[in-house]
């Protein structure tokens, strides 16, 4: 059900990028279809609020070159201008963060991620995640985004991705380092507490 | 026959126990007591040097900048891998030298300050956590992952133009393209590798051996032991060929301080870019 309402919601953006292969206008409303009123994230979409926008614009550039990929993002990115992407990126990054949402994980679970979050596992090679992505997670410009407040299903699918080897447009090759080292349950445990985190 | 081999299995299997790195003690190990909370605060302090102990740090650095993890990975020179291995003779001062003043040493020169006093709160509590964390390991040893591990001389002669390429491939997207870090709210989120809020020409670290060294088996952060060897040493070269806060033991001039002091494998005093390093 979550999914036929997730495609419903994508219809008109697959529609858009199709029939207009020329030009998307830089649509707002395009990205907040799925990312959300005011760009704040829904589900698995990401938050676009507050993230730098030079990454913003690297990803977009990602996509249109086939460099990240992503079935929704790439013809939606490919049917727009440097330009475009500037605006949206602007527009998106100027946003306030949205409010942090108390997590409904379990406290061992979030007391796990909190730990790798802050300290990493230097036992198996795994640097605090904050290290790179600021003190709070709230990111490091340009590379290094925000990570708190993203949904943990985002998070993990990009876990995931790096692991696998579908996304590989990280600098240096680091998030395919660490993901590799990564087991499941911190995996799980990470997602959960970034979700929330920075609450404090 | 066959015992003998099982014997051999078995030494084999001890032998490979035995290469294990040592493992510290967990964090949440530490006594709840008074004695703990002098440990935490040398934790603390090891951590995050600029505010625990800012009166004794003349520069942007942290401990933990080079001994990873809280000072708990091996082959990052960890805690537990020093504290054992003094007293001890240091040619560096021509002496025997305890504990506390091999930690002096790290405050004159890779912190570009000054030394805390022998048995003052900031000594203390760093003596008391170095202690805590080498719990079970034999004094008078050099355990396996103390330092950093050796490298291997290089096959080329280090060089500048491809230490630069590994550096901007490798290493400048943390401490960017003028090698002086980057600060988030006022604070080094990626340490400075050379100008004047690294280390001075006094600190370990500015040799090109021990830089190689510790690149090698830690960076980039995450993937250690991913550059060869050959990376190793040209992007050490590059790093320790610029300049960075004078040597606070130089008395003479440059030439005379060369002579007397930096008889090894660095380049203080030589010109690069038409500027003398360590003036």
């Amino acid at each position: 059900m979550k999914i036929l309402f997730l495609m419903l919601g994508l219809m008109p953006v697959l529609a858009h990028a199709a029939d207009s292969a020329k030009m998307v206008k830089p649509d707002i409303a395009v990205c907040e279809n799925c990312h959300g009123k005011d760009g704040a994230g829904n589900g698995d979409f990401p938050r676009l609020a507050g993230m730098g926008a030079p990454y913003l614009v690297k990803q977009l550039q990602d996509f249109r070159s086939g460099k990240r990929v992503n079935q929704i993002m790439q013809p939606i990115a490919k049917s727009m201008s440097e330009s475009d992407f500037m605006k949206i990126t602007e527009y998106f990054s100027g946003l306030p963060v949205p409010a942090l949402q108390e997590s409904t994980a379990d406290a061992a679970l979030l007391s796990q991620g909190e730990s790798l979050a802050v300290n990493g596992d230097w036992a198996h090679g795994i640097p605090a995640c904050f290290q790179c992505h600021g003190a709070r997670g709230q990111g490091i410009a340009p590379e290094f985004p925000a990570i708190v407040g993203q949904s943990a299903g985002y998070i993990s699918n990009q876990i995931a991705s790096w692991k696998s080897g579908t996304r590989t447009n990280d600098p240096v090759g680091l998030m395919k380092s660490v993901s590799d080292k990564l087991s499941d349950d911190q995996i799980k445990a990470v997602s959960a507490y970034l979700t929330k985190g920075g609450v404090k | 026959m066959k015992i003998a081999i099982l014997l051999l299995l078995a030494a084999t299997s001890a032998f490979a126990a035995e290469e294990k790195p040592f493992t510290p003690p967990a964090e949440r190990e530490i006594p709840n007591n008074e004695f703990g909370n002098v440990i935490r605060l040398g934790k603390s302090i090891f951590t995050d040097t600029q505010h625990y102990a800012k009166q004794h740090v003349g520069n942007g650095l942290n401990c933990v900048n080079c001994h990873l993890d809280s000072g708990r990975k091996e082959n990052s020179s960890p805690l537990w891998g020093a504290y054992v291995r003094y007293p001890a003779y240091r040619a560096k001062t021509k002496q025997v030298n305890t504990f506390e003043e091999r930690v002096q040493g790290c405050f004159m020169y890779s912190l570009n300050g000054t030394a805390p006093a022998l048995g003052s709160a900031e000594m203390t509590a760093l003596v008391s956590y170095a202690y805590w964390m080498s719990t079970g390991v034999p004094v008078n040893t050099t355990p396996k992952g103390a330092g950093y591990p050796k490298l291997k001389k290089a096959a080329l002669t280090p060089d500048f133009s491809r230490g630069k390429e590994v550096y901007a491939a490798n290493c400048q997207i943390c401490h960017q393209s003028n090698g002086e870090g980057k600060k988030v709210d006022g604070k080094f989120a990626f340490p400075p590798l050379w100008g004047n809020e690294s280390f001075n020409w006094g600190a370990g670290m500015h040799r090109i051996d021990n830089a190689a060294a510790f690149i090698k088996a830690n960076m980039p952060l995450s993937k250690g032991d991913s550059l060869s060897d050959q990376e190793a040493w040209d992007v050490a070269l590059f790093v320790m060929s610029h300049d960075r806060p004078k040597d606070p033991r130089a008395k003479g001039g440059i030439a005379a301080t060369k002579k007397e002091l930096h008889d090894e494998n660095c380049r203080y005093g030589d010109t690069v870019d038409g500027k003398v390093l360590g003036e």
